[in-house]
């Protein structure tokens, strides 16, 4: 087998799955119990805590469980919005964020707030210029992905933030669900209020989210009741799942430090080859773009769902983009932003890689992917 | 030290074979089930399966089964989802006092909203009366929300009388079934209940799931907004080991839940016999026909924090309530409902909840060393 579609979702490190066995089988207290079965959790729950806030140089009180990365974005952008809404009602984000970023937004003009999509330039960017041009008097959030999960085009977050240090009163959410562990980002240094991150997009278990809130920020909670992790996200403590995530979160920037100039390697061994292949166009820009993604189109109307069963028909998996929206066949957003014209757009298949994949593995899936060309334009002609 | 748990109402341990069933999920079938490729359509299989058991022990349609991540997101979405999504037919919720948090902060957010919520009282034994529901209905109200059984005191709810009597309003029904979910049987059909809440990790099944059953005629805005999973009424990745490990404890549930039952209520009346025999001062709080598992009882003279702390230190693990209301040091808000803030019962009672692995030499002993305690701490 070869799996080529890590931004879907990643294989959990067989290490994650015994943390979590052990947790959910010998430690399976509720954090907020007084015995000791409780407070072993509770132990374990901050712990976990510790070494999450460690990795990421921030401190444990800054890092709020989540079920995952779609909660912790709808926590964000919601929470924001309803704190401060007496402030304003203007928030700014891109054209090409995940959908647990725009939906909101979109539920948000709804109910009376006013949404700015910052349009993105060839390689699929924004810059803070535009953001700076964007801003008001009244813009409560801004809201960037760190790495596009369709192309892979990194954001300038440092220079957004760098900007927004100029205007206190305007909170900066950044997605980086598909950034972590492939591209750094400093989280203080790129005066980041929010940060979203999911645990089954680098190794860990689905069910488990971050979003790190900035000391000083105040939001208003999405899911009301018991009062966990400081009042902000109620529900009992799902442990395994978070501890497995910090053993994931670990081992990912681990194997980041050994292995990321490999990545690198293979990235552009494969982008060598599909140069090379002449049914095909690249979208993934060449500068700016994560060690991980490559997002390229089929020509002469092939279509790509057939492409993605054809491959995985020779145990290959890629997708024809992001996961959440591959049931619908409608053209990437991504790639219209980006200007590539709506045939490009509704042609386009995501290699998403971690660092399990290898470079053996290319004269295979490449093979297997001309072949599947050669069956597809047969059927086109 | 042999530790006996006795908090099963708070969190229950995972069944081995559902932890068996959930590992093929992030060893082999890991797909993201939205993917369209072969991983992708046999995780989409595991979930549908799921859905289709978990619809059939409640007597529901699969398509109005709703994974979420657990029993407080359910709840919520239960209540903020059809407020919001019937404001233009009416403000007015009715709940009771005696709700699980994740109910009564929900109402308590709806309120900042602009939404009218009645708290209905409960009598002595944590029931409410049907015929306060009934009082308390008005034209706009649009929302009624009373738990299957309580958590604390385990009492069961009149559902089946409170259904009868909605099935000609407007207004939805919903119970949180957390508790009693997987011990008792519910039809949603036979109790006319448009939306029914189930958490994981309450039958031995994992944390970080749960399932929310909405009636096809709900009309219900989602919490959360992204990709279009469960009929686009709750974004997210599906959490499909924790759907396959929910779909297992659900199968355990409804299979041995006859057995449980006499289990319980065998262990019930082991541990309330020895306190009887002990001579020590003890008032059962809920009613005799409660959920089998939950016994609270009041020990007169003693108080709640040195209790637990004592009992922890014999290695039994109990509670004053809810777990998420433990870690505070507020009296229990079901006992005062059940008995008013004056009464000496709300400082002075203990949770026992029975589950898996529990015997009844354990409760035996239990029960023994709480005896010890009480006489110690009441000077007897």
């Amino acid at each position: 087998m070869i799996y080529l579609d890590n931004s879907a979702t990643t294989k959990p490190f067989p290490e994650v799955i015994d943390s979590f066995v052990t947790v959910a089988t010998k430690y399976f207290g509720n954090p907020s119990s007084l015995h000791e079965l409780g407070m072993k959790s509770e132990r374990l729950l901050t712990q976990a805590r510790e070494q999450i806030a460690a990795a990421l140089k921030v401190k444990p009180s800054e890092i709020v469980f989540t079920s995952g990365g779609t909660e912790a974005n709808n926590f964000a952008i919601k929470g924001v919005a309803f704190q401060y809404r007496h402030r304003g009602k203007h928030i700014i984000t891109t054209a090409i964020e995940h959908p647990s970023v725009s939906e909101p937004c979109q539920q948000l003009e709804q109910l009376g707030f006013e949404v700015t999509y910052l349009p993105v330039n060839e390689h699929g960017m924004v810059t803070a210029e535009q953001v700076k041009k964007a801003l008001r008097e009244d813009t409560i959030l801004v809201s960037v992905m760190h790495v596009n999960n369709e192309v892979g085009a990194i954001q300038p977050v440092e220079e957004i933030g760098a900007l927004l240090a100029h205007y206190p009163k305007t909170i900066f959410h950044v997605d980086r669900v598909q950034g972590i562990s492939k591209v750094p980002l400093d989280m203080k240094k790129a005066r980041i209020d929010l940060c979203t991150m999911s645990a089954h997009k680098f190794h860990g278990l689905r069910g488990a989210g971050i979003l790190y809130v900035r000391q000083g920020i105040r939001l208003s909670p999405l899911l009301a009741g018991g009062g966990q992790e400081m009042q902000l996200r109620s529900g009992t403590e799902n442990v395994p799942a978070i501890v497995a995530m910090a053993k994931a979160l670990r081992i990912a920037l681990e194997k980041y430090d050994k292995q990321i100039d490999y990545l690198h390697e293979v990235k552009q061994a494969w982008l060598n080859e599909l140069k090379a292949i002449p049914e095909i166009q690249i979208n993934t820009p060449v500068e700016h773009s994560a060690p991980h993604i490559i997002n390229f189109s089929l020509k002469h109307g092939m279509k790509p769902e057939v492409f993605v069963h054809e491959l995985a028909k020779s145990d290959i998996f890629v997708s024809t983009t992001s996961a959440c929206s591959s049931k619908k066949k409608a053209p990437s957003k991504t790639l219209l932003a980006m200007g590539v014209g709506e045939e490009r757009a509704e042609s386009g298949i995501r290699i998403s890689l971690s660092f399990e994949n290898t470079l053996e593995e290319i004269p295979i899936a490449v093979a297997a992917m001309k072949k599947a060309i050669e069956k597809l334009s047969e059927v086109t002609r | 030290m042999d530790r006996i748990y006795l908090d099963h109402a708070a969190t229950s341990p995972v069944h081995p074979d559902v932890v068996e069933r959930m590992i093929p999920f992030m060893t082999e079938v890991f797909g993201n089930p939205s993917s369209i490729h072969y991983f992708g359509r046999q995780s989409r299989h595991a979930v549908d399966e799921a859905r289709a058991l978990v619809a059939k022990s409640i007597g529901a349609k699969e398509t109005e089964v709703i994974f979420t991540s657990g029993g407080t997101e359910a709840d919520n979405m239960a209540l903020i989802g059809t407020a919001m999504a019937n404001r233009d037919r009416g403000r007015h919720i009715i709940t009771t006092a005696i709700e699980h948090h994740a109910v009564l902060r929900a109402c308590q957010y709806l309120e900042k909203q602009g939404f009218d919520v009645t708290y209905l009282p409960v009598d002595e034994h944590g029931k409410v009366s049907p015929a306060d529901v009934k009082a308390a209905l008005r034209d706009d109200t649009i929302l009624v929300s009373i738990m299957f059984a309580n958590n604390e005191v385990g009492v069961l709810q009149p559902i089946r009388e409170i259904g009868e009597l909605l099935k000609e309003h407007q207004a939805y029904f919903h119970t949180d079934a957390v508790q009693a979910y997987g011990l008792v049987p519910m039809d949603v059909n036979e109790h006319h209940i448009d939306l029914l809440s189930v958490s994981g990790h309450k039958i031995n099944g994992p944390k970080g799931i749960g399932a929310l059953y909405a009636r096809e005629t709900v009309k219900l805005s989602p919490l959360f907004y992204g990709g279009e999973q469960e009929r686009k009424r709750r974004a997210g990745t599906e959490n499909v080991a924790g759907i396959a490990g929910l779909a297992k404890a659900v199968e355990i549930a409804q299979e041995t839940m006859k057995q449980k039952q006499e289990e319980y209520r065998l262990l019930r009346e082991t541990m309330l016999s020895i306190f009887a025999e002990s001579g020590i001062d003890f008032a059962v709080n809920g009613s005799e026909d409660g959920l089998p598992h939950i016994v609270n009882v009041a020990f007169p003279g003693t108080n709640v924090e040195s209790m637990l702390v004592n009992l922890d230190l014999a290695g039994i693990a109990a509670s004053s309530g809810s777990a998420c209301t433990a870690g505070s040091i507020d009296p229990s808000h079901v006992l005062v409902a059940m008995f008013g803030k004056e009464s000496e019962r709300i400082r002075s009672s203990i949770r026992f909840s029975f589950g898996l692995g529990n015997t009844k030499e354990q409760i035996e002993r239990a029960a023994t060393e709480t005896v010890k305690i009480v006489k110690r701490l009441t000077n007897k």
